[in-house]
């Protein structure tokens, strides 16, 4: 079965070291052509990605948010359901929809397998979002726009976003959260 | 020059009493320590036997997530994607790294493991505690993923198993750094670690770091799921777990980089061109690579702007620079030794007449570009910290870590194992034809599976997610209800089909080698093995004058060629991920 002897192909001028052998006594020294070339080209680029994070912010519209709060879970879902209360206008398939100032605050509860309220929001208009789970950990996701971020239960992440398209938007939950993760879900129109 | 490298350190007979340990393989002439050889077979063995278990649940929730299939029920579907998550993750993975500890720090080395007592201990702590978390997963006792996020609670026994492993690990990497420091107190390491080692090393002490984080993620956690602690915070468990989850993708990333070194080695007889720059490479990976860790946290509430840079980018992408350097160094090495095996016409012909048909060498392309330009890349693009928020648990992200740990490491473990299983075991290879056609069979469904998840993944579909209708959903979703949805989530089936394939005839050949009566000193067992010979002595062997760069004999201008090709597709793909960003709604 063998069909080709071992090491019939060796005997390579020069091929006395490979990975697997201890490498001569000195093995460092000076980089070759080519090797200096793409080593230079390798940190440029490493430098243009690491840049390009701190420049976006000043010059781009899109952005990590940063702003975080502890809120123990029973506060914020009390925090909640005020919003909700305050801004309710309507209800469908058993949950209230809510439609906030122009450009004020937006309270969405994360829990399983919901997302509550349903929000009516105007086009052009930044609102800021409160986001916090009142349960396990979820994932808050805007399809089909595909803007997702972390939701943890004890933390409120504040999140400013800015519809600039009118439709009905799905919001999913895309952390796995139990049995009925594929249950979860959530609506978010967006009007003139 | 090459003379300092003779050396008969390490062989057997040297220390008086031992003699009868070693045994001198026919084909590397390295002095093969009994006991550590029992111990890779063992550890090699358990990694196969659970990438076996691995890859049938892979079918099954593969199948679920094609829609016009949709296999399982619910439960099943998360109870088993909890189950291949950790199985292969976790357990094939580790697994198969101690096997290659060993062989990297006792046999190529020519030295005798230490304490082969503490490494069967080691065995056992990992076997009983896999299977422990594996009961408490298939027993559907702990449906929380691999990552088990608090407050969702699996049962104890899933996290306690885990712990158990992670104590099993560490003992093995602690007899590993022992082997290695005996070697060198010994003598047997006359200059330095040959380079494969050195690479086994930075994984190691990637490790020590991976599961130590595990330790302090899962230990509390483990006291809350017993009901002594009241509470885990979300967000520090976060932090904890992926310095874990992640760590030890970074461990599988320096074991697979060493493994490519030493596939090229044994396929086509390459050497490093430049050892120094090479190995300066993989110091990058240890000093800045466990940053990545954050690449899960960077749209979690909690961080600020420049920890999250910073972090991300590994401290100014120098660990990506050394993962540029290795995607360098080792095409140049086989450039290099197929043109002065006479293949040296025109820019690619050295790539044209390449052994093909030897799977070490199929496995060490496709895993190379595979990782290189899909795995890698996308990997860099997630974790720039505002394209993170396209993709973050979408379905993109399973095809992104599939591209690195499956079509990467996974591509390059089954390359090295054809070579090591039967030069340890002393046994033929079985079933050579099928080994010889088991890397394309393999790295073709993964190209596929890997490729669908990313883009259904753009579409937002979410990862970990049993119905994309979600049919009884108090608000209906129609989004995913999408033909091109549709077709990529069957692609993903398709995909899943032709990997297990693969995979299946990766065991079928590894178990027919190991459960052959057939012995050889052979052993070349039907696969070239490129090493110089000479004596057959080949790695014990001098040799005439290495290479250690700056001469200006060396010339790779194909593979010059292709990095730079390499080069010009990331800045595609980079302006193309920015491009779509600047499209979002304002966000911030």
């Amino acid at each position: 079965m063998s069909s080709l002897q071992p090491g019939v192909t060796g005997g390579v001028p020069g091929a006395g070291q490979s990975a697997l052998q201890p490498p001569p006594r000195v093995w460092w020294g000076p980089l070759g052509r080519i090797e200096r070339g793409w080593l230079t080209a390798a940190l440029v680029w490493a430098l243009v990605m690491f840049a390009m994070m701190w420049i976006w912010p000043h010059v781009g519209h899109q952005n990590t948010p940063i702003e975080t709060y502890r809120m123990a879970p029973a506060d914020f879902k009390a925090a909640a359901a005020a919003f909700i209360e305050k801004y309710q206008v309507g209800e469908e398939f058993g949950v209230p929809v809510v439609e906030p100032p122009a450009g004020g605050d937006v309270y969405l509860e994360a829990m399983a397998f919901q997302w509550r309220p349903i929000l009516k929001l105007k086009r052009g208009e930044t609102y800021r979002f409160y986001i916090s789970s009142t349960d396990l950990q979820h994932g808050f996701s805007i399809q089909p726009l595909n803007l997702n971020f972390q939701v943890l239960p004890g933390y409120v992440y504040v999140i400013e976003i800015t519809p600039e398209q009118t439709g009905e938007y799905a919001v999913v939950c895309n952390e796995y959260c139990g049995i009925g993760h594929h249950l979860m879900s959530g609506k978010l129109v967006v009007v003139d | 020059m090459g003379a300092a490298v003779a050396t008969t350190a390490g062989r057997p007979g040297r220390d008086p009493g031992e003699a009868g340990a070693f045994r001198t393989c026919p084909v590397t002439g390295l002095a093969v320590h009994r006991p550590a050889e029992r111990l890779i077979i063992v550890n090699a063995v358990t990694a196969v036997a659970f990438l076996a278990l691995g890859g049938i649940l892979a079918l099954l929730i593969a199948l679920t997530r094609w829609p016009a299939v949709h296999l399982l029920p619910a439960e099943l579907f998360y109870r088993f994607t909890t189950a291949h998550g950790t199985t292969m993750l976790v357990f094939w993975i580790l697994f198969f790294e101690v096997a290659g500890l060993y062989f990297g720090g006792a046999v190529l080395l020519n030295a005798r493991l230490v304490s082969p007592r503490w490494a069967w201990w080691a065995y056992a702590l990992m076997l009983g505690g896999a299977l422990v978390t594996e009961a408490a997963m298939l027993t559907g006792e702990a449906n929380v993923m691999v990552t088990a996020y608090p407050p969702l609670k699996g049962h104890p026994a899933f996290y306690l198993g885990l712990i158990v492993f992670a104590v099993g690990a560490l003992l093995a990497v602690g007899v590993f750094f022992a082997t290695i420091l005996r070697a060198r107190a010994e003598g047997k390491v006359e200059t330095s670690l040959p380079l494969v080692t050195y690479a086994f090393v930075a994984a190691a002490v990637l490790a020590v770091f991976t599961l130590v984080s595990g330790a302090l993620a899962l230990i509390p956690t483990f006291l809350w799921s017993v009901g002594v602690l009241p509470s885990v915070d979300p967000a520090v468990y976060r932090l904890l777990f992926w310095g874990f989850g992640h760590g030890s993708q970074q461990i599988n990333l320096a074991a697979m980089v060493g493994v490519w070194y030493a596939l090229a080695s044994l396929t086509v007889g390459a050497r490093p061109l430049h050892e120094g720059l090479s190995r300066l490479a993989f110091f990058l990976y240890v000093a800045f690579i466990q940053l990545g860790s954050i690449h899960h946290l960077l749209v979690d509430p909690g961080l600020g702007t420049s920890n999250r840079i910073m972090n991300t980018s590994y401290f100014m992408y120098l660990a990506t620079v050394g993962s540029m350097i290795h995607a360098f160094s080792i095409p140049s090495a086989v450039e290099v030794a197929q043109r002065e095996r006479g293949y040296s016409r025109g820019l690619f012909t050295w790539l044209r007449k390449a052994p093909w048909g030897e799977p070490g060498f199929a496995a060490l392309v496709l895993s190379l570009v595979w990782f290189g330009f899909v795995g890698g890349v996308t990997g860099v693009l997630m974790g720039q910290m505002q394209l993170n928020m396209l993709v973050h648990n979408t379905l993109f992200v399973p095809g992104h870590f599939h591209s690195t740990v499956v079509a990467g490491t996974t591509v390059a473990f089954m390359g090295i194992a054809y070579y090591l299983l039967p030069l340890i075991s002393q046994r033929p290879l079985a079933f050579p034809r099928l080994a010889r056609l088991q890397p394309y069979v393999y790295s073709l469904g993964l190209a596929i599976l890997t490729g669908s998840m990313m883009a259904a993944g753009k579409h937002g579909v979410p990862r970990r997610l049993w119905d994309i209708t979600y049919q009884g959903a108090a608000i209906p979703v129609t989004v995913f209800e999408d033909p091109q949805v549709h077709l990529l989530l069957a692609g993903v089936g398709i995909g899943a089909i032709i990997a297990v394939l693969g995979g299946a005839m990766f065991v079928t050949v590894m178990l027919g080698t190991i459960l052959s009566r057939r012995t050889t000193a052979q052993v070349g067992a039907g696969l070239r093995i490129a090493l110089p010979t000479g004596t057959g002595s080949a790695l014990t062997a001098p040799g005439p004058a290495p290479i250690t760069g700056g001469s200006g004999r060396v010339e790779a201008p194909g593979t010059t060629v292709l990095v730079y090709a390499f080069l010009a597709w990331f800045v595609v793909m980079y302006v193309l991920a920015w491009s779509n960003l600047s499209r979002l709604w304002p966000v911030g």
